[in-house]
């Protein structure tokens, strides 16, 4: 099981579900849906947050919630 | 002036919709209130080509009809609110580079079927991307008109009008999923029960009763029953929801959009945020462009504030010299017109500062400030978004503490607006100067640092150390309302727009006038009453003591007024407030005149200058700092014949201007954001305890 958050920078992985239903609410408003595929782009210079490329957009979110979305 | 037809401008944030109504509107927009909530509702008037009216209503920037702030929470309660504000047009603005996250929004307020034009913006950055939209195939598979525009380039607008005026009555959309199917149930109990025929929109009663004040406590009680009976769950609801909606959008994309794959080039504004968000450069890049702002406010400003400040001496002489003498002319010379000028000689920083932050925006690098600042803040309590109100803080508290609603989180904005006031503003700056000055010697130390200059630095470092502190205690006092995020769109680097620099600068300079403004003005005349009038026949005794004949042979003309002025001040009713609070402030160092100016300076900091210069009877205006600062040097206590501004004094009293909460219009702020007297209440509270102990420390330390 992969969380998002494991993703080294510059890796794509496609998004498989969500591990917290109210995080997920708001993720999937934001472009990130089971199947989609997801880039992590950069970290922020302290380590978190991270900016992910999904949908076209980039998105940025911290480690926390990164680690509520599981890839395929 | 009337309009004939309501439209309301609807979409995600980054969409270039400020862009879009500030050309549709032109300067011809207000600032109003949304009833019962402090967000802002921009509207103005648009004429359209068939003659009439239309009255554009800039809702806030959202990605779902679900609120997720305050700013949010207001999008679903005007296009829902059929008594009020219900718009009888909306434009939905799509980003064409994005539309698929685009669109979720869009099938939302198409469900609510209301009268839908959709303009798609960024037709541009979309072509540059690889991707072509079959805007005649998507137009007819949604069933709305479709106008492709170029807000920046000002292109499309026409035709943009054209659609509007044209527009059907009624809503002609295609349904986007099966809303009932999510709770079949219990969208008809609702529909039934408040006389919804709109199923989406019964949903989203259901989803949102609580929050909407159009909706009475029993409609409100009686849906949460509903929902009970139904065994309704709002999140799992929306997760359906979200899901079928996304299906939907493939389908409508699948053979409507195509993108070719584009060769893999880096984009430019990846290649910028490589630099920006630079693990070490970063962070030197954003501390410059902060001094950088710091010297721009204070340099840039200086010449139109002292302008402001003669034209409001050349007022106030004017109004003396044509006036009558009398009361009522002093009222609105020293108390109206001085109180005003108060205010208003902060314009220019205020414009100044919003106009940087506005570009900082604009580009899309504040996004990036609060990227990189995130993990600091967090562990302090706040959020990467505290720091645009932190720093704009340092100009002014007002601006900044409005600044906070793009703050989701409940409790993260709320330490932040306590905390803001601690930072210091420009208006503590002629305090701090006056007395570091007066007591600090001017000479270098170690050949490069001056004194004065490092005194100064650290009573800015001592503001920012002690915000962070206060919010570093809070975050274990306030308890969280709900779970904080952090999930948000990093905009591609843009130019800045200078048409929406300028408007959002005027804008905010407007509205710190007119909150401010009132304020202050109330506060200076209430002053100028206390400082001018005393009890009983105390001024008749002193103007009778100073006609007798020996007072005019020992003494020029100018100094016995000057002397009249100070014996009047010290029996006022200020005078006796100075005196009854003596006790309380002399563990702090300080006598009943410094009492005045403590007294006086919560209306605003900055007074205290305006005072000690009446004290300590100084000829002219306030501003002659050089002077005021010789006539508070040679000021000798009355019983020790010491100086009274000592080193120990005068810092004491610094650390009292850092500390306090002396500013009515923060005060009305903070009330004004939070709805609650409580919060400025506690607020004041803390700083005064905070001012009292810092500078009765610093006070014994140094004495």
């Amino acid at each position: 099981m992969k969380k998002l958050s494991q993703l080294q920078i510059g890796k794509t992985g496609i998004i498989k579900e969500f591990t917290d239903l109210e995080m997920s609410l708001k993720l999937m408003e934001m472009g990130c849906l089971p199947g989609e595929e997801i880039k992590v782009e950069r970290v922020a210079p302290l380590g978190d947050p991270i900016a992910v490329n999904v949908s076209g957009y980039m998105l940025s979110l911290r480690k926390q919630e990164a680690s509520t979305i599981i890839l395929q | 002036m009337k309009a004939e037809i309501k439209v309301a401008l609807v979409g995600n944030p980054n969409t270039g919709k400020s862009t879009l109504f500030n050309l549709l509107t032109g300067l011809n927009q207000k600032i109003g209130n949304f009833p019962g909530v402090t967000v802002d509702k921009k509207t103005g008037f648009c004429n359209l080509p068939d003659g009439r009216r239309a009255e554009i209503i800039d809702l806030p920037g959202t990605y779902s009809l679900y609120p997720k702030s305050r700013d949010e929470s207001i999008v679903f309660s005007v296009l829902a609110d059929r008594v009020h504000e219900a718009p009888d047009l909306v434009v939905v603005i799509l980003d064409a580079s994005n539309l698929k996250r685009n669109l979720l929004l869009y099938t939302q307020v198409a469900d609510l079927k209301i009268p839908l034009v959709v303009a798609l913006n960024m037709m541009d950055v979309a072509k540059k991307d690889g991707i072509s939209i079959d805007i005649n195939s998507l137009s007819k598979k949604l069933g709305v008109p479709i106008v492709p525009i170029s807000a920046r380039r000002n292109e499309g607008i026409d035709e943009l009008k054209k659609s509007i005026s044209y527009a059907n009555k009624f809503a002609l959309q295609q349904d986007s999923i099966d809303v009932k199917s999510i709770a079949p149930q219990l969208v008809d109990a609702i529909g039934e029960e408040l006389q919804v025929d709109n199923p989406y929109f019964a949903l989203q009663l259901a989803h949102q009763h609580e929050t909407l004040t159009f909706l009475s406590e029993r409609e409100s009680s009686r849906i949460e029953e509903l929902e009970l009976a139904h065994n309704f769950h709002s999140q799992k609801a929306q997760a359906t929801e979200t899901i079928a909606r996304y299906n939907y959008i493939n389908d409508l994309l699948y053979d409507t959009v195509t993108k070719q794959e584009a060769a893999q080039e880096e984009s430019t504004s990846n290649r910028i945020d490589k630099v920006l968000t630079h693990r070490i450069f970063g962070f030197f890049i954003f501390f410059g462009i902060l001094l950088f702002m710091f010297q721009a406010i204070f340099a840039w400003s200086a010449y139109p504030m002292e302008l402001i400040e003669k034209l409001f001496i050349w007022m106030q002489t004017g109004v003396h010299n044509l006036l009558p003498a009398g009361p009522l002319t002093d009222l609105l010379a020293d108390g109206v017109i001085a109180g005003l000028s108060g205010v208003l000689v902060f314009i220019p920083q205020i414009a100044i500062l919003f106009a940087l932050i506005a570009i900082l925006e604009d580009t899309g690098y504040m996004a990036r400030v609060t990227f990189m600042m995130d993990r600091l803040m967090r562990k302090v309590g706040l959020n990467g978004k505290s720091v645009v109100p932190l720093i704009g803080g340092f100009a002014c508290a007002v601006p900044s503490i409005m600044s906070t609603r793009t703050i989701e989180n409940w409790k993260d904005r709320m330490i932040t607006i306590m905390v803001t006031p601690l930072v210091a503003c420009s208006a503590r700056l002629p305090v701090y100067t006056l007395l570091i000055a007066l007591v600090v010697p001017d000479r270098n130390l170690w050949w490069i640092f001056n004194l004065q200059g490092l005194a100064l630095t650290g009573m800015y470092v001592l503001s920012l150390v002690s915000a962070i502190i206060v919010a570093w205690v809070m975050k274990y006092i306030l308890k969280a309302r709900e779970r904080g995020y952090f999930i948000m769109e990093l905009p591609v680097y843009r130019m800045p727009r200078w048409n929406n620099v300028l408007l959002t600068m005027f804008d905010r300079a407007k509205t710190f006038v007119l909150q401010a403004g009132k304020v202050i003005i109330a506060v200076s005349v209430i002053l100028w009453v206390l400082a001018s009038y005393g009890p009983g026949n105390n001024f008749e005794q002193i103007e009778k003591k100073y006609k007798q004949p020996q007072y005019g042979q020992i003494m020029k003309p100018t100094e016995v007024q000057h002397a009249i002025a100070s014996e009047k001040l010290e029996s006022s009713y200020a005078g006796y407030l100075g005196h009854a609070i003596e006790p309380a402030i002399k563990p702090l160092g300080f006598d009943w005149k410094i009492g005045i100016a403590l007294i006086t300076s919560f209306a605003a900091r900055e007074v205290f200058v305006g005072t000690m210069a009446t004290i300590y009877s100084v000829d002219g205006n306030a501003d002659e700092i050089q002077s005021v600062k010789q006539k508070m040097g040679s000021a000798r206590n009355a019983e020790t014949g010491k100086p009274t501004f000592t080193l120990a004094v005068a810092f004491s009293l610094m650390m009292f201007y850092a500390f306090a909460m002396q500013c009515a219009s923060t005060v009305a702020v903070v009330y004004r954001e939070t709805k609650d007297w409580r919060w400025p209440a506690v607020q004041f509270a803390y700083m005064a305890v905070l001012a009292y102990a810092a500078s009765f420390i610093t006070y014994t330390l140094l004495k």
